[in-house]
C-alpha cells in the first residue's frame, strides 16, 4: 500500500476516535436506559430522555437567559468595539498608542482570571446575579476592538474622502462606509463571540445563583451535580440538548463557521 | 487649538499647513480631498474610544490593581477590617502545599496538553488540507468538538470515565481489562482532564494552521517536488518553518487556555482526588468563592497575571525576532 492511502487511513481513524465520543452521547440520549452501555442496532429510538431531563430543571428559562445573555454581549460589543476600532484606525489624537496598548492587555488577560475581584465589583454595583454581571466583564473587547482596526484599515481612503466631500460627519461615515464594508469581519467575530458565550462557564457560575438568571452551562451543571440517581441517559440528553442549537447552527453553516474561525485568527 | 466648525470649508489656508494641522493620516489620500480635511478635537476621538476604554479598565486593569492589593492586606471578617501585611500572604502561599501542586499540576497539563494538541492540530490540518476524498467530512469530525460547551463535555467523558459500565472500561474489559475508577485515581485523574483538553482543543487550533496552509503559495512546495526533494523534506524545509507565526500564535493561546478553562475540573473532579487534578485557577476559585478568603485568592490571582505577563514578554521578544516571516 502506498504512503498516501497510509495516511488516508491515519487521517481517517483520527476522525473516526474524534467522533466517537459525540456519536457515543447521541446513542445514549435517544435510546431507552437499559442501552446506554450497550450496542444494538435494533435499540428503539427514543425521545423519553430528552423529555424526562426537560421536565427536570427548567431548562426553557435557561435556554431564554443564555439567548438574552449572548445577544446582550453581542450588540453591546458592536455597539462599543466599532467605534474605538475606528478611532484606533483612522484617527489621531494625543495618547492613542498608550489606549491601544491598554486595550491590548486584555488580549492576554481574560476576565475570568480575574473573578475574585469582578465579583467584588458586581457586588458593591448590586448587580450580582443579573444577566449584565454576566455580560459587562466581556463588553469592552480586546480581541474586537483589534479585529476591527485591522479591518478598517483596509478600507480605501478614497472612499471615505468621497463621503467626506459630500459632507458626510464622520459617524455617517463610519456607518455608511466602514461598518458595511467590515461585514465579514462582523460575521466571523459575531460567530466567534456567540459561541464563546453560549459555552461560558466559570464566570456565570460564580455571579449567578438564581433559576431567573443562570445561563444553560451553569444550569447543566447543577442539574447534572443534584444526584439523579445518576442517570446517564437523561444527563446526556440535557448534554445533548443544550448543545445543539449552537451545534446544529454549526453543522448547517459550517463552512462560514470555519471560514470565521480562521478569520478571526489570522492577525 | 483651532476648532474647525463642521461647515466652514478651510480651502483658504494654504494645504501643507493643512496637512500639517490634520490630526488624520493622510495615507494616500487625493490632494484634493485633503484640501476638505478638518481638524478634529482630540475629543471627538477620544469620545470613540471612551466607552471601550472605561469596560477595559472597570473590568481589567482595576480588578488588576484591586488583586495586587488586596494581596497585601488580609481578609476582612465580620467587625475585623482588612489589615496591611506587607508580604504575609506570599509567605503563606510558599508554605501552601495545595499551591504547590495545583501549580505543578498546571504546568503538566500545560507541558503535556500543548504540544500534543498542537501536533495533532497539525496533523488534521495537513490531512484535511491534501485533496483526500471527503475532507470536508473530515473536517467536520475534527472540528465538532470545539462547538461543545466545556461543561456538554465534561459530561460526557464523565460517563467515559466511569467505572465498569463506562466506555473505556468496557473496551478495555474485551481486552481482558478490569474495573478502573480513572477519576478516582490519583495517578490517573490528571491524565484524563489532560485527554479532555486536548480533545476539545486540538480541533480548533487546526483552524489556523489550515488557514496558514490555504494561504501558503504552492509554488514552493512545487517546484521543491519537481527538484526531487521528499515530501518529508519539503515540509521539515518549507512548511514547517513558514508556519512558525502560526505556530507560535497557537502556543500562546493554548498556554493562555491551560490557565484559564477549568471548567471542566468544576464538574468532573473539583480538583480530586487529593487536589491530583487542582489547576490554579480552580484553586483561585475555591479559595475565593468557597473559603471566601479573598486575601489568599488575590496573592494565587497575583501569581496567575504572573505567568500571563511573563507569556506576554516571551511573545513578544518571539515575534520581534520573527517578524521576518510576516
Amino acid at each position: 500500500m502506498s504512503t498516501r492511502g497510509l495516511e488516508m487511513i491515519g487521517a481517517w481513524m483520527l476522525g473516526l476516535l474524534w467522533v466517537l465520543p459525540l456519536l457515543y452521547a447521541v446513542w445514549t440520549a435517544f435510546h431507552p436506559a437499559a442501552y446506554a452501555t450497550h450496542f444494538d442496532l435494533a435499540a428503539p429510538l427514543t425521545l423519553e430522555n430528552v423529555r424526562k431531563a426537560w421536565e427536570a430543571a427548567p431548562f426553557a428559562r435557561y435556554f431564554l437567559n443564555t439567548t438574552i445573555l449572548v445577544t446582550l454581549v453581542l450588540a453591546a460589543q458592536f455597539l462599543v468595539c466599532t467605534p474605538a476600532a475606528f478611532a484606533f484606525a483612522r484617527l489621531r489624537f494625543p495618547g492613542r498608542d498608550v489606549a491601544f496598548a491598554l486595550i491590548l492587555i486584555q488580549l492576554m488577560v481574560a476576565p475570568e482570571v480575574l473573578l475574585v475581584a469582578n465579583y467584588r465589583s458586581m457586588a458593591q454595583l448590586g448587580l450580582v446575579d443579573s444577566i449584565l454581571a454576566m455580560a459587562l466583564p466581556y463588553l469592552g473587547s480586546a480581541f474586537g476592538i483589534f479585529l476591527l482596526r485591522q479591518t478598517f484599515r483596509q478600507v480605501p481612503q478614497e472612499l471615505d474622502d468621497a463621503a467626506r466631500l459630500e459632507g458626510s460627519t464622520l459617524l455617517g461615515r463610519l456607518w455608511r462606509v466602514y461598518v458595511p464594508l467590515a461585514r465579514p469581519t462582523y460575521i466571523a467575530y459575531g460567530l466567534v463571540s456567540v459561541s464563546y458565550h453560549w459555552n461560558n462557564f466559570l464566570w456565570p457560575l460564580v455571579v449567578t445563583n438564581s433559576v431567573s438568571v443562570r445561563p444553560l452551562t451553569v444550569g447543566l451543571a447543577v442539574f447534572a451535580s443534584t444526584d439523579q440517581g445518576i442517570d446517564w441517559s437523561i444527563i446526556t440528553a440535557a448534554t445533548i440538548m443544550t448543545s445543539a442549537p449552537l451545534l446544529l447552527a454549526f453543522l448547517l453553516f459550517q463552512r462560514q463557521f470555519v471560514a470565521s474561525f480562521m478569520r478571526a485568527g489570522i492577525r | 487649538m483651532l476648532k474647525g466648525t463642521a461647515r466652514s470649508p478651510s480651502g483658504a489656508r494654504p494645504k501643507d499647513e493643512l496637512q500639517r494641522l490634520s490630526p488624520w493620516r493622510d495615507r494616500g489620500a487625493a490632494p484634493l480631498a485633503s484640501l476638505y480635511h478638518r481638524r478634529r478635537d482630540p475629543l471627538q476621538a477620544w469620545l470613540l474610544v471612551l466607552p471601550a476604554l472605561v469596560l477595559l479598565i472597570g473590568f481589567t486593569h482595576w480588578p488588576a490593581v484591586a488583586t495586587l492589593l488586596d494581596s497585601l492586606f488580609t481578609t476582612p471578617r465580620g467587625a475585623r477590617p482588612a489589615r496591611f501585611v506587607g508580604l504575609a500572604n506570599y509567605a503563606d502561599l510558599v508554605d501552601d502545599p495545595v499551591f504547590w501542586k495545583a501549580l505543578a499540576n498546571n504546568a503538566w497539563y500545560a507541558a503535556v496538553t500543548i504540544p500534543v494538541s498542537v501536533a495533532l492540530a497539525l496533523l488534521m490540518a495537513l490531512a484535511v488540507n491534501a485533496k483526500l476524498p471527503g475532507r470536508a467530512l473530515l473536517r467536520m469530525a475534527y472540528f465538532t468538538p470545539t462547538m461543545l460547551p466545556m461543561i456538554a463535555v465534561a459530561n460526557i467523558w464523565l460517563f467515559f470515565f466511569t467505572p465498569d459500565y463506562g466506555l473505556l472500561d468496557q473496551i478495555l474489559g474485551v481486552f481482558g481489562g478490569g474495573r478502573h475508577t480513572w477519576l478516582g485515581d490519583a495517578t490517573t485523574a490528571l491524565p484524563a482532564m489532560m485527554a479532555v483538553a486536548v480533545w476539545k482543543e486540538a480541533g480548533f487550533f487546526m483552524i489556523f494552521y489550515l488557514a496558514a496552509l490555504q494561504s501558503m503559495p504552492p509554488d514552493l512546495a512545487e517546484a521543491a517536488g519537481l527538484e526531487g526533494a521528499s515530501r518529508l523534506y519539503v515540509f521539515r524545509r518549507v512548511t514547517w518553518p513558514l508556519l512558525m507565526p502560526t505556530t507560535l500564535f497557537i502556543v500562546v493561546n493554548a498556554v493562555i487556555n491551560a490557565f484559564r478553562l477549568v471548567d471542566h475540573v468544576v464538574v468532573m473532579t473539583r480538583g480530586g482526588p487529593d487536589n491530583a487534578t487542582n489547576l490554579l485557577l480552580y484553586h483561585i476559585y475555591e479559595t475565593g468563592f468557597r473559603f471566601w478568603d479573598t486575601a489568599a485568592a488575590a496573592t494565587l490571582t497575583m501569581v496567575l497575571l504572573g505567568i500571563l505577563a511573563a507569556l506576554a514578554g516571551v511573545q513578544f521578544l518571539l515575534l520581534g525576532r520573527r517578524a521576518h516571516y510576516r
